[in-house]
Order: C-alpha cells, then structure tokens, then sequence
C-alpha cells in the first residue's frame, strides 16, 4: 500500500506518555514524552495503576503538544500507530484507545506497533544512512536483548535475559544501597565518583571462548547473581565505599552485555550495530559501546539519549514501515502485554 | 444538538447518538469484557447507522465512573481524544446516575449499586425530580451490608437498581419495601446517556477534554499500603 508520510505515534506502555508527529519514518516533526517517573518513585518501581491513571489525565495534553509543536495541522495526518505491546496492560489500552479513536474520527488508518520494533526503528531516526544488516543491543528496564535485523521487518533474536533485564538489575542494587529510584541515573552518577576494578563481580555466562557455551545461552544474559552478589558483599562489608560498589557493578553489567555483542557482531560478521533501549542512556555503556565497535571495526550507531527511552517517534518510525509491509490495523485489535519481537 | 456518548465503565460496552429527538442510533455488546477491542468500532458503526458526520456532532458524553477501571480508562481515553480531535465538549456522567434515570418513573427511592468486586459496591441514592433525578447523597463504595442497614434508616419504599443490587439479591430482599429492578435495568446504557446528556448540554455543564476527571472511588493498592506503612512508623 502508499506509505502515509506524515504519521502521529503514540506511547504509553510503561510510565511515559507520549506523542510525537514523523514525515516518512525519518523526519521527526514533534516528540513529546511527559515522564511520570515522580509519581512512581516513593513506591521504588512503576505502580500499574497509577501509570494508567496517569496516562488518562496526560494523553490529551501530550498529543495536543505533539501536534500543535509539530507545525501541522490534524487533517495533514495520514495515520495513527501506536504501541499495542509488550508494555503494562492497562497503561498500554490507554494509548492505543486514543489512538483508534483519533483514527475513527480523522478517517485514517490505524497501525499497531510492537513496542521493541520501535526501538530498533529509533536508530533509523536519527541516522537514515543507517545499512542493514546489523545488530542491534536492545537494553532496557523491561528487556535485554540481542537481535539481528537483517532487512525492514525481519529479525532474528540472537539471545536475551534468562533472568532480571539489565534495567531491573540497576533498579534492585539501588534500592538496596538506598540511592532512590530510578537506579539507572543515580548508579550513573555515583559510579563516576567509584572505582570500577575495586571488586570483581561476576559476569554470568561470559567465558573466554563462546563456543564453550550451549548454542541457546551463547548470546543470552543473566543479571539476578550479579544482583545477588553485590547485595551479599556489601551486606558482609557494611563498610565498603558505596561509589566503588557501583562503579564495579555497572562494570559487570557493562561488560557483559559487551561481551556478548562483540560475539554477536563476529558470529554474524555483519558491519553495524546498533544500541537502544533507557539503559543505552547510561553513560559508561556508551563509552564502552563505542569502544567495542571500534575494536572489532564495525560502524556503531549510538542514538541521542532522548531517542534511547521510550518516545513516540520511533512507534511512528516503525509504524510506517508496519503500514506498508502489512497495511492498517483492524479497530478491533487489542493490546498484548506479553508481545514478543517475533 | 448531536451528542455521542460512550460507555465502557461496566461489564458491558456501548455508544449511542442522538439529540432532543432521541436516539439516532446505538450499538451495545454484552458481557465480554473486550471494551478496548469493541468501541472504536461501534462508534463508526453507530455513526454510519445515524447517517451523521462526525463534524455534525456538538458534544461527546463519557460515563465516568465508579466502576470497573480498565473499562472506565478506555471510555475515558477514547472520549476525550475524539473531543480533542473535533474540539467539542466533553460532558461527564456518573455510571450510578446512569443507572438510575431510567427508573425515574417511580416516585420511590432508588438506589443505584454497581458491582465493585472485592465484596463491595459503588452505590448513591436518588429522588425523582421535575425533568430527572437528583442525589440524595453523594456515591460511595460500601458492603451490601452497609447499604442495607442504609436503606433501613429511609424506611420507605426503595427502588434498587443496578448488577451490584442483583448479585446481593437475598440480602436486599430481606429488607421489608424494597423492590429490585430487572437485568435489563443492571447496567448502565449508551443510549439513556444520550437523553441525560442532552439535558445537561442544554444547561451547559460541559468541561474540556482536558479537565475531565474520572470518579474511581478507590486509590490504587499501592498508595494504600504506602499509606498505612508510614502510619505504622
Ligand atoms: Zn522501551
């Protein structure tokens, strides 16, 4: 079918709300993202039910915003995507119930988009050069994931968490050492301050040579014992200095997930890869992303941290591409928390 | 003036058009839950069937609660973002006054109750008035106990409506003067919506999209044991 050029996104399957208007899959007209992360962080992670609460009181400003920042005017656009999933079910009907309903009412298709597809499709946004294949490290509170792209639409997952997602593994060492919530930043932040060889943490299915390793765990990850470790060091050391205890987790955590996309890149021998997901804000892993690329003579595409987190434009981004692979969703599908990329 | 209004806070799904001359047309699922999936269709659909445009119409009326919240949330997300996009007003209703306009020919109390799982009820009580109904007191979550005991202390004969006043039959039937409506009656409708609506629009009381609030009732479970933690301390 004729791809719609002009696209509003919507996203609302975690805790931010948000809209954004994009030309062509690759021309970002608005983005607009209305984080809740204050009214979660006294209950040290995402409530459900004040997330959807949240998103009912936003949606209307937040694509208002979008729309009216973005220069265009309502009849200009010529479908609505929204994330239908993976994501927090009631959060999730919020956003896709606006989306449908602007769809109806504007005479305009509706597509639904898998919430994971639009993080491999924020990469395009900012670097449409961008050449396929590549692989992608997909890092976030809710996933980790290594995934082949090999063209528009077609993925091949290389391995992901058995466990905790790396975003989870932050969150839970911080809460234990008491640095608040999100851990993400606040890890960060105190790392820098750390020394990260003062303790060596474990890094859980990382060993010399990959081919060591069962073809299903080669490319998968496991951050629960590093969690466990850490809180079991400290609990024994109450005394240990807490920058050094961060500073050498995040390490861990950094090194594996590098570890992994190293052997990812040399078993697939493609020639770019890629980051995304709310953990690729963080500052050391795109150091170290940026390192890893360079020795293993690959073009790395490292995102804006904005495009990282959840943001609408890359559910636009990828609803494009969905709209002329498989044409409009019907009105009546519904939303599944449980989606997977495949 | 055309109103469409949407309703999705009970077990049942609905939307109905229409305006002083009643409903044009009206599409109701029953219980399957699936509101999300079903009302962005049963809005073109009821559209279609009015033979209407959607810039024809003057308001969009949402119920908004007590009632089941993912239910309420998906009305409410759909209201609003219609109104936004046709820059109408939005007109809020109540699920319970929903419930009980429709009984507004007896000159009995009536009493509204939704069910609101977990033991409980969503209920408020309701006189007839010239042109409707008014609130004898404002809504409120309870046992069916307590709203027993409640309408013991009007001592007078009670209407109750509502899929709450079914599920608790044999407790309110107990009572002496009290009579409870039928299934038709347990769940609120799209199209007495229209008619409630209509009155209001005719007196104005609309809010924007944007500063309409939904009625839950309960805080969410987080909040309550945050709440009762810290008063622990
Ligand atoms: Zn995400």
């Amino acid at each position: 079918m004729k791809l719609a050029d002009l696209i509003l996104g919507i996203e609302t399957s975690c805790d931010e709300t948000a809209a954004a208007v994009v030309e062509s899959s690759r021309l970002i007209h608005s983005s607009i993202v209305s984080s809740q992360v204050h009214l979660h962080e006294r209950f040290g992670g995402v409530v459900p039910e004040i997330a959807s609460r949240a998103h009912v009181d936003l949606i209307v400003p937040v694509v208002a915003e979008a729309l009216v920042s973005s220069g265009m005017e309502a009849e200009e656009i010529e479908a609505v995507a929204a994330t239908t999933g993976p994501g927090l079910v009631g959060s999730l009907l919020v956003g896709v119930s606006a989306a449908k309903a602007l769809a109806t009412v504007w005479g305009v298709p509706f597509v639904e988009v898998n919430h994971l597809e639009a993080h491999l499709y924020a990469s395009f946004l900012e670097d449409p050069d961008l050449q396929l294949p590549l692989v992608f490290l997909l890092v976030s509170g809710g996933h980790t994931l290594l995934v082949l792209m090999e063209e528009q639409g077609k993925y091949r997952l290389l391995g992901s968490t058995l466990d905790d997602a790396a975003g989870e593994a932050y969150d839970k060492v911080a809460r234990y050492l008491g640095l608040g919530y999100p851990g993400g930043p606040a890890i960060d932040k105190l790392a820098l301050e750390g020394d990260r060889t003062a303790f060596k943490y474990p890094r859980s299915l990382v060993q010399e040579n990959p081919e060591t390793l069962p073809d299903d765990r080669r490319f998968a990850f496991s951050f629960s014992g590093l969690k466990t470790a850490v809180v079991n060091h400290v609990r024994s050391n109450p005394d240990v200095a807490t920058e050094d205890v961060v500073a050498s987790f995040q390490e861990a955590v950094v090194d594996a997930l590098l570890t992994k996309l190293k052997w990812a890149l040399e078993y697939t021998g493609v020639e770019t890869a890629c980051l995304g997901g709310g953990v690729a804000a963080n500052s050391r892993l795109r150091e170290r992303f940026t390192e890893t690329c360079a020795s293993v003579g690959v073009k790395g595409c490292l995102p804006s941290r904005a495009m990282c987190t959840d943001n609408a434009a890359m559910v636009a981004a990828a609803g494009y591409w969905r709209l002329e692979k498989m044409g409009p969703s019907p009105l009546n599908v519904g939303v599944d928390p449980n989606l997977g990329l495949l | 003036m055309l109103i469409l209004a949407i309703e999705t806070a009970s077990s049942q799904a609905g939307c109905a058009i229409g305006g002083h001359e009643g409903v044009l047309a009206s599409a109701h699922t029953g219980i399957n839950g699936k509101h999300a999936e079903n009302i962005s269709p049963q809005i073109a659909f009821v559209r279609e069937q009015a033979g209407i445009e959607f810039s024809e119409l003057g308001a969009i009326a949402v119920d908004i609660g007590p009632g089941l919240f993912t239910g309420l949330r998906v009305g409410i997300a759909t209201a609003v973002s219609i109104a936004h996009a046709l820059t109408l007003p939005v007109i809020g209703v109540s699920s319970l006054d929903l419930l009980a306009f429709p009984a507004r020919w007896t000159s009995r109390l009536i009493v509204s109750a939704l069910d609101a799982r977990r033991g409980e009820l969503f209920t408020a009580l309701f006189r007839r008035v010239p042109g409707g109904i008014q609130r004898v007191r404002e809504v409120n979550v309870c046992t069916a106990e307590d709203l027993a005991a409640e309408i013991q202390t009007f001592d007078e004969p009670s209407l109750l409506v509502g899929d709450g006043a079914l599920r608790y039959a044999e407790i309110f039937e107990s009572l002496g003067r009290v009579e409870l409506a039928e299934q038709g009656l347990a769940h609120p409708s799209a199209r007495a919506m229209v008619q409630l609506a209509h009155a209001r629009a005719m007196r104005e009381e609309f809010v924007q999209p944007w500063d309409l609030e939904p009625i839950y009732l309960r805080k969410p479970d987080a909040e309550i044991n945050w709440a009762t933690r810290n008063e622990q301390k």
